[in-house]
């Protein structure tokens, strides 16, 4: 029962856990006692099968013979499927593009690819039958190098153009050109939690799927399709996730289904909890990417022209690669105006993993591009990049038309940048450590300071839509639900923050409840940076709807007009008199209000038309800067990443604790993707980082020992949740600000005359490879004036 | 025969009369106990999510002390927690449901986000807490106690500034637990369940056998000449979790105290093949502080505390990080077999890939490391992709005698430049008779060339290792040099060279 007194009036009068204060997460108390629950912590139904996958060997190859009687026979072994005893469809594009079998069926198109499951009592007992299958392959030629992709010339997406101006001429014309290559590679999501489904068979047709996603009502959909059902047969549900940063977008969705069409075939609940190996090898990635750039600048380093083509390796399927590459395009820009303007896309089908979402979903990839665009143009010119930047910075009433043709209207890099680099002593600094460098043969520093500004919105204008459902329960206690998925970036508290904000009520008086396809439907991904946008603002829907209803009822019961009730905090004014919440909602239950709402919510302004490279895809951007310090040993190339100064802008932010947690985080993991963490693929397409032993994300040492991290107050132009701004991507480029102080340490070496072209990720080896390249130019006479 | 093992898990006695050898506590603890809060990331001792704390009485007779040591529980068998009391989040918390402080501590600091490997990090915070000097009684050896005990806790959420913060709190200001005010009648339960019988349980996949003395290991080595010695598992569990290898029996050697001597002499030291990677670390370091500095680096606290130096080496590893910098030092390798004991010179010990100079019932006892003279240089250089937690692309590890001014004896050994660890016999040869300084590089760097063939992997390819291993030869050079400049990124707090 909750406390039907009113609370002792506080001194600031105020609801715990409102709008903008920084309340801990939901779940912090359950996270640091392990009692939080996730799939696999969740009690096991009687009888429960466990899943194990059959993987193929072979990169690409015809299945000529698959013997899975080894695989029967094993002990604990209940029963195996293949993807002829699909009774639906066998295809789980969650693009729609029709190229990606859940179960591989006469060809393997990537080495890890899913071409049975297993189904035994146990999971040792599962994994252990998996590797008994006799398969029998027809190897055929793999497209695993982008040399192999670009000779193939297999695209899993029509490619995207976007043009502005005639770059061609002014190319032809500019005083200054620079052309190059670079290489930026993937990266491993990483998710702490593996993927991970539970499946409960229904009656008839029925499932319900307890599944690690991003994206329940996708997980629905396709468990519905493979199933041969419809969507109203299946439930999606999700408390949290143990992360996801993009990997359990789509990626999921394999499992989800593997263990309902387990669970439906058997009659059995059914668990499917790859091995982290496995679900290495089996998922996709961040995809890498080659970016072939020709830059036209003048003397003093503004750019005049830019002609990139952005190609990717984007795995044996589709998935999201469209829209990945596309959202590359338009980052390609970052904060700089190009008076003319050619990118293309080139989405390369390679026999690898099916690259993916990736928090930035592109736009990191691009915005890389078009910094080594302006590194080029600094060393070009004698420049300090910083001063090519702020010469490029797009303006506020001109030069403010992107390469998609949106006039950006929200524009505040220029001050950002400008408060931040006086705020880390950035020029006094740069000029100590280049000094410090002519006396330090072996170890270099630099320093770099880079912006970001990131487009917000999904730019499949569909997805621009949210639902939420709120209940009050008699007792006052209120019951939220929303779309949204909780991946541990704090969606679920922020959008319960909003509902107490709108019902002037303490925010544990909100209940948060477990995302599923059966409270909210047809929902969108929780991805684009754009949960809290779209459900804080659904939710509020909801609230207001009540509050509505609410206002009415006392407005009759109590007889004033309606304009006299007020919410206050834990209370609501009816007049000249305070009722406690509870007891206002005891009275409105007794005569007969209805207390649960639906909301919805809908991004207005955004369109997007593809062909023809036009429109207004982003409702606002998100902006902001880092400014990195590095120091690399020029005899290995190992390096530290030893300062980072921050500032960045998430609008009048909704949860100023939350936020900064995602700024730090995304910062590190941003960091990690251009540094350590490398994919290596074998020769025959074996990815060989298959886990945290190969493959190394930032660990605790790594982070930079000073660490400074601001939000900068901006209130968003845009109507969004309360004018905060969408946090979850943007600052995953702040990390680029790593990559640039790693070059210019680099650079040191040869007096910063020569632009260091330090490809990504920038591990030890590619770092001394850079280092090692400078020596050879330092020794080299000058080229030229 | 004691056919049980018997172990504390949190308050409550337990005793094992059956169960598979390789059985991980993390499969125990989630499968049979149903204790959740404890996480599987990677089934390979990388991500730390389910980092536990095994609590031993340490020190001489009569004047021990629990001392708390994090571990992986997936790469730990259950029958290794024999003697001991195993900690999990679970028990952390109150009965009360009041928070640990470390536990509050996190909270406080926004320490989690997803919070998978939260329950990791809370049990390595609360193990730091337990080692603090004052707690103790010995000395910090590293200059960053708080990232080395987190190294092998894999956050992908925070960027880990929150739980840095919540840690520097949390050893700002300790408080007494229940776990202090309860020491003294834990360890009266842990030490009244000491003996010296050698444990013998199984399940249906096999035995996990577990004798108390050397004899016991040898006997029991003839009497199952197929048994898989395991010390700290940090190697062989992975033969389970992922190549899934069915092993019977298991012979674990953690219960002979024998094996965990460490003894000191005038001109060496030798420590026990039991000794663990992290206290092996702590008597190295006393010796130089690069052996400190290379041990703070092998794998994480949770393998350190766990693998031991012997393991390190009895795997024959060609990366394994101990050999490279000990062959350098001389170390010679202290074998025992049935009846039959031997010493040999510890680079003698590695035949080939996955070959070592074992004979049949032979194991290894223990290292003898000579000391370093007066007129000796050393340096161990571990270079790999990432500083903490990571298997390293190259190791070299360099003792050079001056005498007036050149070089009269030069032990130079890498890891990571061939199937094995081993010597570079012509780049030594290169620098004998000559001064250390730049003017012997080019021949060094030539000779190294001609020592070693490396491998291209995921790690590196073959040209970086080869250009790093030449290329340490200058830091050496820069290190010997009367004014030193900075030659080095590893670690935060200075390093004090000799």
């Amino acid at each position: 029962m909750l406390d039907r007194t009113p609370p002792a009036p506080k001194a600031d009068d105020r609801i715990a856990g409102g709008a903008h204060t920084p309340r801990i997460h939901d779940s912090a108390a359950r996270h640091v006692g392990g009692t939080a629950i996730y799939i696999d912590d969740m009690a096991e139904p009687a009888g429960l099968l466990h899943v194990c996958l059959g993987l193929s060997a072979r990169a690409h190859a015809r299945l000529v013979s698959v013997d899975l009687a080894p695989v029967r026979s094993a002990e604990g072994v209940v029963a195996v499927f293949t993807a002829a005893d699909v009774p639906g469809v066998n295809e789980i594009s969650s693009s729609h593009r029709d190229d990606e079998p859940m179960l591989a069926e006469d060809t393997v198109s990537y080495l890890g690819q899913p071409i049975f499951a297993v189904a035994a009592l146990t999971r040792a007992a599962a994994r252990h039958a998996a590797r008994r299958a006799i398969i029998a392959y027809e190897d055929l030629e793999p497209v695993l190098t982008f040399r192999q992709a670009r000779a193939d010339g297999n695209l899993v997406w029509p490619p995207m153009t976007l043009t502005r101006g005639d770059s061609d001429a002014v190319l032809a014309q500019a005083p200054g050109i620079v052309r190059g290559r670079m290489a930026i590679g993937g990266q491993e999501h990483f998710y702490l939690e593996g993927q991970i489904a539970l499946a409960v068979p229904g009656e008839d047709d029925e499932v319900t799927v307890y599944t690690s996603t991003q994206h329940p009502s996708e997980a629905q959909a396709l468990v519905a399709k493979v199933l041969g059902t419809v969507n109203s047969a299946v439930t999606a549900e999700v408390r949290r996730m143990g992360g996801g940063f993009g990997g359990k977008e789509s990626q999921s969705n394999l499992f989800a289904c593997v263990a309902a069409l387990v669970a439906k075939k058997t009659g059995r609940a059914a668990k499917i909890r790859p091995d982290r190996d496995d679900d290495m090898v089996i998922t996709g990635k961040r995809h890498d990417f080659e970016v072939d750039y020709l830059v036209g600048h003048d003397a003093e380093g503004r750019i005049l022209a830019v002609d990139m083509q952005l190609a990717a390796r984007c795995g044996w399927a589709a998935d999201l690669s469209g829209p990945v590459t596309d959202r590359a395009l338009f980052h390609a820009d970052n904060c700089y105006h190009y008076p003319a303007v050619h990118l293309t896309s080139r989405p390369y089908r390679t026999n690898t993993q099916s690259n993916t979402a990736f928090r930035g979903f592109g736009g990191p990839q691009g915005m890389v591009a078009a910094e080594r665009v302006i590194e080029e143009v600094a060393y070009a010119c004698g420049l300090d990049p910083l001063e090519v930047r702020k010469r490029n910075f797009y303006g506020t009433e001109t030069d403010n038309v992107t390469p998609y043709h949106q006039t950006i209207s929200d524009n505040c890099i220029r001050d950002l940048v400008a408060k931040l680099e006086v705020d880390c002593g950035y020029a006094a600094r740069r000029a100590a450590l280049h000094a410090a460098n002519e006396a330090s043969p072996v170890i270099k520093r630099g320093i770099a300071l880079t912006p970001v500004k990131f487009g917000i919105s999904f730019t499949s204008t569909a997805y621009n839509q949210a639902g939420a459902l709120v209940h009050i329960y008699n007792d006052g206690s209120v019951g939220l639900n929303h779309g949204g998925t909780e991946m541990g970036q704090g969606l679920y508290v922020k959008v319960a923050q909003v509902v107490a904000e709108e019902f002037q009520i303490d925010a544990d008086r909100v209940r948060i409840t477990a995302t599923t396809t059966g409270k909210v439907p047809n929902t969108s991904a929780t991805a684009a940076s754009s949960g809290a946008d779209l459900n804080g603002m659904a939710a509020r829907a909801a609230a207001q709807t009540l509050k509505g209803r609410l206002v009415a009822f006392a407005a009759e019961a109590w007889s004033v007009e309606p304009e006299t009730v007020l919410f206050l905090p834990n209370r609501v004014r009816v007049g000249n008199q305070e009722i406690p919440w509870a007891d206002l909602i005891h009275k409105a239950y007794l005569a007969r209000i209805p207390l649960s709402a639906t909301g919805f919510y809908k991004t207005p302004t955004i369109h997007w038309d593809r062909d023809a490279g036009r429109g207004h895809p982003f409702y606002y951007f998100a902006y902001g800067a880092a400014c990195v310090q590095a120091a690399v040993d020029t005899l290995t190339g190992e390096y530290r990443i030893e300062r980072a100064d921050i500032l960045h802008d998430c609008g009048r932010s909704l949860n100023p604790a939350v936020d900064k947690g995602q700024i730090e985080g995304g910062f590190i993991q941003g960091l990690g993707w251009l540094t350590t963490e490398e994919l290596w693929w074998d020769g025959t397409g074996a990815l060989r980082t298959h886990a945290p032993s190969t493959y190394k994300i930032p660990a605790c040492g790594d982070r930079p020992r000073i660490f400074n991290v601001a939000l900068y107050a901006n209130e968003n132009r845009e109507e969004t949740i309360y004018r905060s701004k969408a946090v979850g991507e943007p600052p995953l480029m702040l990390g680029i600000a790593g990559l640039h102080a790693l070059s210019d340490a680099v650079a040191s070496v040869a007096g910063h005359r020569h632009c260091p072209r330090l490809d990504a990720p920038a591990t030890p080896e590619r770092v001394l490879d850079a280092v090692d390249r400078m020596r050879a130019l330092a020794d080299a006479p000058p080229a030229q004036p | 025969m004691r056919h049980a093992i018997r172990f504390l898990l949190g308050p409550d006695a337990r005793t094992i009369e059956t169960c598979d050898p390789t059985l991980t506590v993390l499969d125990w603890l989630r499968g049979s106990e149903r204790l959740t809060g404890t996480k599987e990331g990677c089934n390979e001792g990388d991500c730390g999510a389910c980092t536990v704390v095994v609590v031993r009485p340490e020190g001489p007779p009569g004047a021990e002390r629990l001392r708390y040591r994090t571990v992986d529980a997936c790469i730990t068998f259950l029958g290794m927690l024999d003697g001991c009391q195993l900690l999990t989040v679970e028990h952390l918390r109150r009965a009360d449901g009041t928070l640990h402080p470390v536990q509050r501590l996190m909270v406080a600091e926004h320490g989690s986000q997803c919070g998978f490997c939260t329950p990791g990090f809370v049990m390595s915070l609360f193990a730091l807490t337990k080692d603090r000097p004052a707690a103790t009684g010995e000395v910090w050896t590293s200059a960053s106690p708080i990232d080395d005990a987190l190294a092998g806790n894999l956050c992908r959420c925070t960027g880990y500034a929150p739980i840095v913060r919540a840690a520097e709190r949390a050893l700002a200001a300790p408080e007494a637990d229940a776990f202090d005010a309860a020491h003294d009648d834990t360890l009266a339960r842990l030490l009244a369940l000491r003996d010296d019988e050698t444990v013998a349980v199984s399940g249906p996949k096999g035995r996990f056998l577990a004798p108390a003395t050397i004899q016991g290991v040898v006997d029991l080595m003839a009497e199952h000449p197929d048994a898989t010695l395991v010390a700290g598992a940090t190697d062989v569990a992975l033969w389970v979790t992922k190549g899934l290898r069915v092993l019977d029996p298991v012979l674990w050697l953690g219960r002979v105290p024998m094996l965990r001597v460490v003894g000191e002499a005038a001109d060496h030291l030798y420590l026990g093949a039991g000794v663990s990677l992290a206290e092996a670390g702590l008597h190295l370091s006393r010796l130089h502080p690069d052996l400190g500095e290379l041990f703070r680096r092998h794998g994480a606290a949770q393998t350190r505390n766990a693998g031991t130096l012997g393991g390190n080496i009895a795997n024959g590893s060609p990366i394994g990080d101990a050999a490279p910098a000990l062959i350098a030092l001389g170390a010679r390798l202290h074998l025992i077999g049935r009846g039959t004991e031997r010493e040999i010179p510890l680079e003698d010990f590695f035949l080939a890939y996955g070959r070592q100079d074992l004979r049949p019932g032979e194991f290894v006892g223990g290292v003898r490391v000579p000391k370093l003279g007066p007129d000796a240089l050393f340096r161990a250089y571990k270079i790999s992709k990432r500083f903490d937690e990571d298997i390293s692309a190259v190791l070299g590890a360099f003792r050079v005698t001056l005498a007036g001014g050149t070089i009269r004896e030069a032990r130079i050994a890498y890891g990571g430049m061939a199937g094995t660890p081993g010597r570079a016999a012509r780049a030594e040869a290169a620098l004998v008779g000559r001064p250390l300084d730049a003017a012997v590089v080019p021949a060094f760097k030539a000779a190294l060339a001609q020592d070693f063939t490396p491998l291209t992997d995921m790690r590196a390819t073959a040209g970086y290792r080869l250009r790093v291993a030449g290329n340490l030869i200058e830091r050496l050079i820069h290190e010997a040099a009367p004014r030193a400049p900075e030659t080095r990124l590893a670690s935060v707090g200075a390093l004090a060279h000799a």
